[in-house]
């Protein structure tokens, strides 16, 4: 048994550290970690519950309009402030820009360089070549689409900026509701944009992983995680009580109602002291980086004691519009998939919308309250915990998408869906770890999320949806 | 005769410069600055603002402008290999490469919050390895507010002790600051540095082409301003000095430039600009939706309501002179007692804006009730 430790595995938002005890070529133990530790959950204590909208927006500058969504829903969830339908359909748009952003980079980007040759140039060179299987035109066709991918999320983010102001961390959308009232000009502006990049997906980013899941059909069988998924809904319907993406868990082989208070938190392996296993509504833990048996910033997220995997298949699979399998294809599949139908569901949003009716309300930041806000990310659930005490944030809580999908394992020794996935491959690739690599970016990984902490001693029951 | 010599010299020295202006955008074409991009304590947010750029866009920029040999967001090579890529280039270009530094520096236990590496057995903390880098660049760039100032990361109570990359350094470091870094900002900066040298820089070593002007002073919105129309929540369409507005006191360009692409920005979008250029954000400019208190800068000392009203005009400098010497040259008074909105409105930019600017009722009657204050203002 020989131990060999990846630190940066690269194409990741910050750095994930790998370290993978190998049998020969096999993996037989896999811990993957979060290095970078910031304690945003710290900053916001003391502050104006309207804050947390922008400042939770500085965790991640891939997924920043996610933690704006959730920050607002969970004030808006303590203090009862209700929304206008403009304002869910401009959220819904603004995060769905964020959305295809983040899905075409990373297709593009972050995922594709795994599978076929990069440009030769600089940072991409030295280059990677091992088991790459297109012909040299259908390589080149790659890196064509590389470069227009690039393009295309730039346009999603200008798309994003026509309401949210700029981005990354947009301004647009604000607790009670969002800025920019609708207006004929914007969303001609917003349809045409749109639709280009609806065009480049239905023409380009659709075949191209229909090509690839041809040429690596392989990849169906390997990186298969638990097989437990969850979702806790995206995307409102203008009643904002159903969403677009249904909440749900699927355990077992069955679905069953997503339910928070379900959710506990282990740091038998993390770097904090404190209680092994808690709720995240009355967890108290403090970072300690000299924690016997620790090894990395994250905690174990667990929904009924399980580890869960989420995402873009997650939520298709609890949807039932995708429910192949849990492998590195089917991930890649279904985020593209996704792509295509969040694009298709902005342009319905972009009819619905009225202009001239109002988009924000205004309110009054309640002395004390409790709030929850859930809302899937771009790679999985994401919930922000609030409570408020005089006006102020008394503490704040978030687990990420990350945290669940990289977490060690919990004081059972059930490991984390990504470790999961890694065990057991067989690594024909020991420069690079192409395997692996293939395999950690299917889930979209981004480490900018994984920094948690928790300190609370808040009893929340309500929670607001997506 | 003498004239078509002459005129054939000019044609074949011209061709000659010509000549030579080619092979020399050739030369610069094949031989790009060498860039090593490091994050630190950071949200990967100004990496993803840097592929939003339009001109030059992310091929063009890597093609035509720089050799960006390491950057862990774009690479192929993974864990060690991948750090040899960074060292082997350093030492092999010590003294002529440029240092871009993304996010905070942390400092905390020894800085071990913070991992950037892991080689020979060891994990590298991201101040080690700046430190190793520092000293071979011929420039370094820190981009974003985390890396110029500490920034998000360094927000009280600044747990992992988050600073900027100069505070540990001792050599000039070139701040782009930003939440994010507007790639324009960035990219404008290296092309300075590459074709010109160092840019004029700021007390804040920030590049005056960029932050050397007032957000305030640019603001499609200062005519709201003058003339005392606040927005009383965001949403609105008016001046948001009222909501937070950090523009009076943040040096940058986005009214003019402004985001994406588009023609927006925060204050544009109906939102406080929250100042996040500059030293001390988020920390200084929270909270973020309430009214400034008076500030009290060297030489600046103003509240919203000396500001709005023109009475009791403070000071020196800022808005206080400004608003002062409007009150003093009529502007003002003209504006308040004889009519009750402004006289000549900007051209509208958009439909939206258009609509607002039949002003709310109540903003009608607000300023109906100033100009008595404004006269008693004026009184010796």
């Amino acid at each position: 048994m020989e131990t060999q430790v990846i630190l940066p595995l690269t194409r990741i938002h910050q750095p994930l550290k790998l370290e993978i005890d190998f049998s020969d070529k096999t993996v037989k133990g896999c811990r993957s970690s979060g290095t970078l530790f910031r304690g945003f959950e710290l900053m916001l204590e003391g502050r104006d519950p309207r804050d947390a909208a922008y400042l939770t927006q500085r965790i991640c500058g891939i997924c920043s309009t996610a933690h704006g969504i959730a920050a607002t829903l969970a004030v808006e969830d303590a203090c009862k402030i209700p929304l206008t339908p403009n304002a869910i359909l401009l959220r819904n748009l603004i995060f769905g820009a964020d959305v295809l952003q983040n899905h075409l980079r990373q297709f593009y980007q972050l995922c594709l360089p795994d599978y076929f040759i990069s440009p030769a140039l600089a940072p991409f060179a030295p280059r990677t070549t091992y088991d790459r299987r297109l012909s040299p035109s259908e390589n080149a066709r790659f890196v064509q689409n590389f470069w227009q991918g690039a393009e295309m999320s730039r346009l999603a983010h200008h798309l994003l900026a026509i309401y949210g102001g700029k981005a990354p961390h947009q301004h647009g959308i604000i607790v009670g509701g969002t800025s920019m009232p609708p207006d004929a000009d914007r969303n001609n502006r917003f349809r045409g944009i749109l639709q280009q990049i609806l065009d480049f997906i239905n023409n380009y980013m659709l075949p191209d992983v229909e090509l690839l899941a041809k040429r690596y059909n392989d990849y169906f069988a390997i990186g298969r995680s638990t097989g437990n998924f969850i979702s806790c809904g995206m995307f409102p319907q203008l009643d904002h009580a159903t969403c677009h993406y249904p909440p749900g868990v699927w355990l077992n082989g069955a679905l069953h109602p997503f339910d928070p208070a379900l959710i506990t938190e282990d740091i038998s392996h993390s770097w904090f002291s404190g209680p092994t296993q808690a709720k995240p509504t009355s967890a108290t833990s403090k970072p300690d980086k000299q924690k016997a048996g620790a090894y990395t910033w994250l905690k174990a997220p667990r929904y009924a004691n399980l580890a869960v995997e989420m995402g873009p298949l997650g939520r298709q699979w609890i949807s039932g519009e995708y429910r192949n399998g849990s492998s590195v294809m089917d991930r890649i599949v279904a985020r593209v998939l996704e792509t295509q139908k969040i694009a298709t569901w902005m342009q319905e949003w972009l009819q619905q919308l009225v202009p001239g009716q109002m988009t924000y309300t205004p309110f009054e930041i309640c002395a004390t309250g409790t709030g929850i806000g859930l809302s899937e990310a771009m790679r999985g659930t994401l919930g922000h915990w609030v409570s408020i005490v005089d006006k102020k944030i008394a503490a704040y809580q978030i687990i990420t998408p990350t945290a669940w999908l990289f977490s060690p394992p919990d004081a059972a020794g059930n490991r984390g869906p990504v470790d999961q996935s890694i065990v057991g491959t067989v690594v024909g690739d020991k420069q690079d770890y192409t395997e692996i690599g293939r395999i950690v970016r299917s889930y979209d990984p981004c480490f900018s999320c994984s920094a948690h902490l928790i300190e609370s001693d808040g009893t929340v029951t309500q929670h607001r949806i997506c | 005769m003498d004239l078509c010599v002459k005129s054939a010299l000019s044609v074949s020295l011209a061709e000659v410069l010509l000549l030579d202006l080619h092979s020399g955008i050739a030369a610069q074409t094949t031989k790009r600055p060498i860039v090593l991009w490091v994050e630190l304590g950071s949200c990967t947010g100004d990496s993803i603002s840097l592929d939003n750029s339009l001109s030059p866009n992310l091929k063009d920029l890597l093609h035509n402008v720089i050799d960006l040999r390491y950057h862990w967001l774009l690479m192929n090579v993974e864990g060690e290999r991948a750090l040899s890529v960074l060292r082997r280039t350093a030492q092999e270009n010590s003294g002529e490469f440029i240092l871009v530094v993304e996010g905070s520096v942390m400092l905390a236990d020894g800085g071990t919050w913070d991992y950037a590496g892991y080689s020979d057995g060891a994990l590298l903390t991201g101040v080690n390895l700046l430190h190793e880098l520092a000293s071979q660049a011929k420039h370094i760039v820190a981009i974003g507010t985390c890396a110029s100032f500490g920034g998000p990361s360094a927000t009280k109570p600044n747990p992992s002790h988050s600073v900027g990359v100069q505070a540990v350094l001792d050599r000039l470091v070139i701040n782009t600051p930003g939440c994010p870094c507007h790639p324009d900002w960035f990219i404008g900066t290296l092309y300075h540095l590459i074709n010109y040298g160092i840019p004029e820089l700021d007390t804040y070593n920030r590049p005056k082409l960029f932050y050397g002007r007032l957000i305030h002073d640019q603001c499609q919105r200062r005519t709201y301003f003058e003339h005392g129309i606040f927005a009383q929540h965001p949403g609105e369409p008016w001046c948001m000095y009222a909501v937070g507005c950090r523009g009076p006191r943040t040096y940058a360009d986005c009214p003019n430039r402004e985001w994406n692409n588009t023609d927006n920005w925060p204050v544009g979008c109906n939102t406080p600009c929250i100042g996040c250029v500059e030293p001390g954000f988020p920390e200084v400019a929270m909270p973020f939706f309430q009214r400034y208190p008076d500030v009290k800068l060297p030489g600046f000392t103003t509240s919203m309501d000396t500001a709005a009203l023109g009475i009791g005009v403070a000071s020196l400098g800022g808005i206080g002179v400004h608003l002062g010497a409007n009150v003093l040259s009529r502007r003002l008074r003209k504006n308040l007692v004889e009519t009750t909105l402004p006289l000549n409105p900007p051209a509208p930019r958009s439909l939206a804006q258009q609509q607002s600017i039949q002003a709310p009722e109540e903003t009608v009657r607000r300023h109906k009730k100033r100009p008595s204050r404004v006269r008693r203002s004026l009184r010796p």
